[in-house]
């Protein structure tokens, strides 16, 4: 498995798109132009040349059979920890990239708690440099205070113009609401959302898990849900005071929910992400105490994940973001208390949608790309990809009906640190396309 | 009868058969104390680990001995908590030890669910001596074994847990064994150190000490952990001593003979007053008694011995 690992990082893991391309009998998805019907799509150079009915027979160039698959627009994930610089055991702008690509995605935006963190000029040029060429975009986020010290403004304005698509502090809250406020007010200048890590650690310093009755019964900390509450409700009162745009990260409790609700009725500028764990997952997974379930925010109540799920149909919740957070065997196999928060999601978020929402929950496809390929890029103020003659081929191709079983082996993420191995899911990755190139899922 | 787990993790995961085996065993242990010579062939050739990652004096010998009267090989590793930088050294000292070809392993820890990883990892029986805020069988099990011999029952009688209850093993593994013997629960303490939902585990939640005695047949009172205060979570000693120690005037509401017992040790003058922990109402001194004769028959039983010995 390494060495396979090895030989896809070595050569990039990208293949070069052919010149011309037909991907045949799709259902081609695309909510901003309304489609979703039966097309084939030809790519020339990159560019998507025709959309409509293409005679697979005297095609001059490749063909990819797309019968039974959802062409998309390319997915993107607003919220991955690449780790690199600093951590580049447990994953590096490369290898990331590369499961971003195994599991469906043609973007991802990095959060800067890397160490350093990103809070300069440098650093963003620096996760440009390490991406530049590949398949999968890298969106920079960067830091709101400078060393994420929670204390002063960093350069918002320079980071910005340098490519920072927004500003989070993530890992760790901003507990100063002065600071926040400051936060929403200066980025305001430039339009990019301020994406908030609710919590208030004054309620869950030492916390290991959800506060529950499950958390009593296993003599774990816990960490209540009015923690996370208690912040989403401050920053929606400083987003409406300031008039800045608020994204709330990794939503997860049900007066959350409500709380983004209520603001979004009230005309207040605030937007949000649920992750596919918190989704799918609920506080008893931690019984038996496997560390791939201690994450940050915790596992929820069960009624939690149903708000969570309703406000993701409602548009509550406007997208999928995974919080791919890699870390090594050698640490998840510690004592829970010891263990660090944080679980992989990048090659895991396209089944698991489509088992738990559309399969359980019977959301259409329609809405799992809005959440995942619309959505995301509208909060960024990023532009949207289109299914659109002479747009750039911009392309998530997924089999909707396929199932398959979640194997570490096969993650190309250097970690494997998921609650859902040996899982068996429905919705898997086929191809991304992008910049030219194209990747076949190895799941 | 025979003990049907390979470990002994919980109480919350074993049956009420299995306790009632090991109470049962205990008692034949417990009159071997009692003889001149008190040392059995039981586990001659066994070899037990006793594997401490939290300091605790009084468990640890409690064990010790109980290995030593059945003939058991001891191992032991300590080490404090604050010295073993973040667990690393665990998963290799439990790699280590796999290659020891040992029987059995007794762990405390103070992570909860440290005893379940050593079960994934280690093909040994395992036993948890304690492990953080989860569970501490063996202490529950003695506690019901002193009641029981007290008492004659464990079936309809009334025990009250007073005290810090919300992360004490202690409180969580009585609460498990108490109601699947037949017992009724309560917990008496200050709101802020009874965890949430603990009612669903069936038990009945007090904040007044004086409604609880007269109900009682036995009060186990919890040590109290002084930090709490520190973090906020009572306001001073003197107030709680005042609202929640267990003190002879507040005995005389009693209305039948009550039991007193505490896991030790003791905040003298806190949880309780010394008048009351040295009464002749006290079991304390039995209770570390027991605690050798059930820890006698848990070693006893995971190493395949049946309840009937000789
Ligand atoms: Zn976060």
């Amino acid at each position: 498995m390494r060495l396979t690992k090895d030989v896809i990082v070595s050569r990039k893991g990208f293949d070069p798109l052919p010149e011309r391309l037909l991907l045949k009998g799709g259902r081609v998805i695309d909510v901003e132009e309304n489609i979703d019907e039966t097309l084939d799509v030809v790519i020339e150079h990159g560019r998507i040349v025709e959309v409509g009915q293409v005679r697979e027979d005297g095609f001059n160039g490749d063909v990819l059979d797309c019968r039974g698959k959802i062409v998309s627009p390319g997915w993107l994930d607003m919220h991955v920890h690449l780790r690199e610089p600093g951590s580049e055991g447990k994953e590096t702008i490369a290898t990331g990239s590369l499961a971003a690509a195994n599991g469906g995605f043609t973007g991802v935006c990095c959060m800067p708690n890397t160490n350093p963190p990103i809070d300069s000029q440098e650093m963003i040029q620096y996760i440009k440099d390490r991406s530049k060429g590949a398949l999968v975009n890298v969106h920079p986020i960067a830091c709101i205070s400078k060393n994420r010290e929670g204390k002063e403004l960093s350069e918002i304005l320079e980071l910005v113009e340098q490519g920072a698509v927004a500003i989070s502090d993530d890992g760790s809250p901003v507990m100063s609401a002065e600071l926040m406020r400051r936060a929403l007010e200066y980025s305001k200048m430039v339009n990019v959302p301020v994406i908030g890590h609710e919590e208030d650690m004054t309620m869950t310093a030492g916390g290991d898990m959800h506060e529950g009755f499950i958390s009593t019964s296993l003599g774990l900390h816990g960490m209540p849900a009015v923690a996370e509450e208690i912040m989403i409700s401050r920053d929606i009162m400083l987003a409406d005071y300031t008039g800045g745009r608020f994204h709330v990260a990794h939503l997860s409790t049900r007066k959350g929910v409500e709380l983004v609700r209520e603001a979004k009725a009230r005309g207040i500028q605030v937007t949000a992400e649920a992750t596919p764990h918190h989704f799918t997952l609920n506080e008893e997974a931690v019984l038996g105490y496997n560390t791939n379930t201690k994450m940050n925010p915790p596992l929820r109540s069960e009624e939690d994940r149903l708000a969570v799920i309703e406000g993701l149909r409602d548009g509550t919740i406007d997208a999928i973001a995974t919080d791919h957070a890699p870390h090594s065997y050698e640490e998840k196999v510690m004592e829970y208390i010891y263990a660090p928060f944080g679980v992989v999601g990048l090659e895991t978020a396209l089944g698991l949608a489509g088992t738990e929402l559309v399969k359980k929950q019977r959301f259409d496809w329609n809405q799992i790309v809005r959440l995942f390929a619309v959505n995301p890029y509208r909060i960024l103020n990023l532009p949207i990809p289109v299914v659109k003659q002479g747009a750039l081929a911009n392309l998530t191709i997924f089999s909707p009906e396929a199932t398959w079983t979640v194997k570490a082996e096969k993650f190309l993420s250097k970690s494997a640190n998921s609650p859902f191995l040996g899982w068996k899911l429905t919705g898997k990755p086929v191809a991304v396309i992008n910049n030219n190139q194209i990747f076949k899922s190895v799941l | 009868m025979v003990y049907s787990s390979k470990h002994l993790i919980g109480l919350s995961e074993i049956s009420r058969e299995d306790i009632l085996t090991v109470l049962d065993t205990a008692k034949s242990f417990r009159e071997v104390l009692d003889r001149p010579i008190k040392r059995l062939p039981t586990l001659q050739g066994k070899t037990v680990v006793n594997l401490f990652y939290e300091p605790s004096t009084r468990t640890r010998i409690s064990f010790e001995l109980a290995e030593k009267r059945l003939s058991a090989d001891i191992v032991n590793f300590s080490a404090s908590t604050s010295s073993v930088k973040k667990g690393e050294i665990l998963v290799d000292t439990v790699k280590n030890i796999a290659a020891m070809k040992i029987d059995m392993v007794v762990v405390r820890h103070s992570s909860p669910g440290t005893p379940h990883l050593l079960a994934r990892v280690l093909d040994a029986n395992i036993i948890n001596a304690g492990d953080g805020g989860h569970e501490h069988p063996t202490q529950a099990l003695l506690d019901m074994f002193t009641i029981r011999e007290k008492l004659g029952k464990l079936e309809g009688i009334t025990v009250a847990l007073v005290g810090d209850i919300s992360h004490s093993r202690v409180a969580m593994s009585n609460i498990y064994g108490l109601k699947k013997m037949g017992a009724r629960v309560l917990v008496c303490g200050p709101s802020t150190l009874i965890p949430r939902y603990i009612e669903r585990l069936g038990v009945e939640v007090y904040h007044n000490i004086d409604e609880v005695i007269p109900q009682a047949d036995v009060l186990n009172i919890l040590r109290l952990q002084l930090e709490r205060q520190r973090k906020g979570l009572f306001p001073s000693l003197r107030e709680y001593h005042n609202y929640f120690g267990i003190t002879r005037e507040r005995l005389e509401k009693a209305t039948r003979r009550l039991l007193i017992m505490h896991p030790g040790p003791m905040n003298r003058g806190v949880e309780i007053s010394s008048n009351v922990a040295d009464s002749d109402h006290s079991v304390i001194l039995e209770q570390v008694t027991n605690g050798v004769a059930v820890r006698m028959a848990v070693l006893y039983l995971l190493a395949g011995g049946r309840s009937e010995i000789n």
